[in-house]
């Protein structure tokens, strides 16, 4: 037998394989096959580290060293210096030891325990960290009463967003009647900029296998059906490989582990419609239908899937399942605030040092993950807003960096926890424009069956693309906010009832920035290139001739040596020549 | 170039036989036909109705519901610039508006010559490198409106040196 004495993990998710993980893998194993150490060094593909800002990252065993941003001409230097003459390149490293790394300091890894350290497309790699135990435990020694019980125990909420207890809607799908029931794992992860439930599935497949059996064991279901965007293709090749293995290994399909338990596994492809991340509106399209909602009641758990009692769970809360059921209720509800149980899951992006993937426990304070944790504010520039909850959450403003991270917190500033996308905004970041943007996304992927939403929305975008291009009354601002109010209550299903959050909120946070653009036709931000004006400084002008000559108009005039003008008349406000000035004589307000 | 009936493959048709059950199985099969074709015109989607014994009325309904399924022809290489929040917020929307200028195109259209279309994509997930380009399925991240025009010039060179179909 081989006895390897070294593992090279290289991170395979989507951010660091864009980066070429790949070639460095194989540029890896190339040379460690040139030096005939094929049989004492191992290089494997996991999944994501969460520190997407410094890939592609490559992490040594045992040396537990973490090398950063290494490209394939790297591959050299690490197998002649670190594999062989075990010095470490320091060139690559980030810090000493991965505990020592600010970024990952401060996190509690639970959802995200398995996501680059383990092979994720090997079903043994899962089974060395305990893998497929909690099932084992569940279908030799509970009874589903007690598993519901346990996961009930553990105050674990839906962690898709809206937090309702995973246990009791367990415990309604196992009471409701019928012969024939379904558990749903809801992996239409549509927010923009929030990537966790993809990185759970490409760095962790089984562990969400598991989890649904433990869930169709609970409520007595015998198919499970994964959700999943066709915009991860990685995640989907994955997850079929997990369920291939595990059918192989007789942990998935007919009498489990020499159980009566019968569980299966099936993938649906989304393909590309917001709204069915919305339970119902994702059963009407499974069903091979549009994805509109449903009315509820009934609910899921008494009329879902082929209108059977159904269970279904987000990605990040099935990865939570088997913690639970292995270390029990307590060790969980240990974790976090008294409402809010347990971590979550946070994609940092945006205007942030370091963008990636972050688990942190319930109840750490905001200004924390910003700062501590992501780094703070890219460039040097200021904080401005964080954004919560995608298109269905609003803005944070800096005052409010101390609130502590939790549900209740959370929707009290007007914003929610969302699937857990946390976009950092910085000084250059116009709140208008950004709700605007949020506004045009739900007026896209509306799905148009409640009035209020399909046409609702588009009024209030016409409102504000009106104000962001200087032609807003205050007026306006009142019809937003009765517009907002009617829409969040006369709409069906969570698109509609949160779409105007992101309007609300910065509103409600930032109703200067709404002033400055409707009285002062002014974009304290300068994002709003039609409120913008360009003049030139007189005294700063050195007569250059350069801006005049790279105006396409052209509207600058001026004598070579003499100072310059812009005529606003004719500025089409390109800002080229704000650019190109060498002295910066040119003023943009 | 629009399909007569005689082009659908029976790859299509051996698909859909080997499907279990005829309940639910409209989105696999609007998926498999795109991968197919490239996209999904009506002789296809009239096909698809037949095939299942639906009417083609709500095959249109569902395919026109979802982004991912479209209509017309994409060209030969789909350029998609990621729209994302993230992206959005490190000024995404200038990479787009170089690429419109770049291929003469706007967002949802294709180029005349069948090379390029552009297409504004919600977020692929990879918001360490925003803001994202993708060219069928290669990833391009941190772009700025500079880097757009070498971007195209690769494809070109690319589209005048070999002829093979790009698929997903």
């Amino acid at each position: 037998m081989n006895r390897i004495r070294m593992h090279m993990l290289v991170c395979g998710g989507t951010g660091c394989v864009s980066c070429d993980s790949t070639e460095v893998k194989d540029a890896l194993v190339r040379e460690i096959m040139e030096h005939g150490l094929e049989n004492e060094v191992q290089v494997t593909i996991t999944g994501c580290f969460g520190f997407c800002e410094k890939g592609p990252i490559v992490k040594v065993y045992p040396d537990n060293v973490f090398y950063v941003r290494v490209s394939p001409d790297d591959a050299k230097i690490l197998v002649g210096e670190h594999v062989i003459k075990g010095r470490v390149v320091e060139k690559l490293l980030y810090g000493d030891t991965p505990s020592d790394i600010p970024f990952y300091k401060k996190q509690m890894r639970i959802a995200l325990r398995n996501c680059g350290l383990i092979d994720p497309e090997k079903i043994e790699d899962y089974i060395s960290v305990d893998g497929y135990e909690a099932l084992g435990r569940v279908l030799t020694g509970m009874t589903p009463q007690q598993v519901i019980g346990v996961i009930k125990g553990s105050g674990l909420g839906g962690r898709g967003g809206g937090g309702f207890p995973t246990g009791l809607k367990w415990e309604l799908t196992a009471k409701a009647a019928g012969d024939k029931k379904y558990v749903i794992c809801n992996a239409d992860e549509g927010d923009p900029g929030a990537f966790m439930d993809r990185s759970i599935l490409e760095g962790d497949p089984h562990s969400i296998l598991e989890a649904m059996a433990i869930a169709g064991y609970a409520v007595g279901a015998d198919e499970g059906v994964v959700y999943i965007r066709a915009e991860y293709p990685l995640a989907v090749e994955r997850l079929q490989k997990a369920i291939n293995q595990a059918e192989a290994f007789g942990l998935l399909g007919d009498h489990i582990l020499g159980s009566d338990f019968s569980f299966r596994v099936g993938i649906n492809l989304g393909a590309g419609a917001f709204v069915c991340g919305e339970e119902t509106s994702l059963m009407n399209s499974v069903q091979g239908g549009r994805g509109e909602p449903r009315i509820k009641p009934p609910f899921p758990s008494e009329t879902g899937l082929w209108s059977k009692p159904t269970s279904i769970n987000n990605v990040e809360t099935f990865a939570n399942i088997c913690p639970i059921i292995l270390n029990g209720a307590e060790w969980f509800s240990g974790i976090g605030t008294e409402k809010s149980k347990g971590t979550k899951v946070f994609a940092l992006a945006g205007k942030i040092n370091n963008v990636g993937l972050v688990e942190v426990p319930m109840g750490m304070r905001l200004g924390d993950i910003i700062y501590s944790i992501g780094g703070g504010v890219r460039g040097g520039k200021s904080f401005k807003a964080v954004q919560t909850g995608g298109p269905s959450g609003g803005c944070i403003p800096a005052s409010m960096l101390d609130i502590s991270i939790d549900y209740e917190s959370l929707s009290e500033t007007g914003s929610m926890m969302g699937s857990g996308g946390m976009i950092v905004m910085d000084e250059d970041d116009c709140m208008v424009n950004i709700a605007k943007f949020y506004l045009e996304f739900t007026v896209d992927e509306s799905c148009g069956k409640c009035t209020p939403c399909r046409i609702g929305n588009r009024r209030m975008h016409e409102i504000l693309s009106r104000i962001t291009k200087g032609g807003g009354t205050l007026d306006d601002l009142e019809q937003l906010k009765d517009l907002g109010e009617i829409i969040k209550i006369c709409s069906l299903c969570g698109l509609g009832q949160t779409a105007p959050n992101p309007v609300l909120s910065t509103l409600h946070h930032f109703y200067d920035e709404y002033e400055a653009h409707i009285v002062d036709k002014r974009c304290p931000a300068g994002a709003c290139t039609e409120l913008l004006r360009y003049t030139i400084i007189a005294e700063k002008c050195i007569g250059c001739t350069l801006c005049a000559r790279s105006c396409p108009v052209p509207c600058i005039s001026g004598e070579r040596k003499k100072v310059h003008d812009i005529i606003q008349e004719k500025c089409i406000k390109c800002g080229i020549c704000y650019k190109k000035c060498p002295v910066d004589a040119i003023e943009r307000k | 170039m629009p399909l007569d009936a005689s082009a659908i493959s029976p790859e299509l048709d051996i698909f859909i036989d080997s499907l279990d059950s005829r309940d639910g199985v409209l989105m696999p099969v609007l998926h498999k036909a795109q991968e197919l074709y490239g996209y999904l015109p009506v002789t296809v989607q009239n096909h698809i109705a037949e095939r299942l014994k639906i009417p083609a009325a709500k095959v249109f309904g569902v395919v026109t519901f979802y982004s991912f399924f479209c209509t017309a022809p994409k060209g030969k290489f789909k350029v998609s610039v990621c729209m994302g929040t993230a992206c959005f917020v490190r000024d995404a929307q200038a990479v787009l508006e170089r690429f419109k200028s770049q291929l003469g195109i706007g967002a949802g259209e294709v180029s005349g010559d069948m090379m390029f279309s552009l297409d504004a994509l919600r977020c692929v997930g990879a918001c360490g490198l925003a803001p994202v380009v993708s060219v069928n399925g290669k990833v391009y991240g941190r772009v700025a409106p500079d880097d757009v025009e070498g971007i195209v010039e690769e494809y070109l060179v690319k589209g005048g040196q070999n002829d093979e179909r790009h698929k997903d």
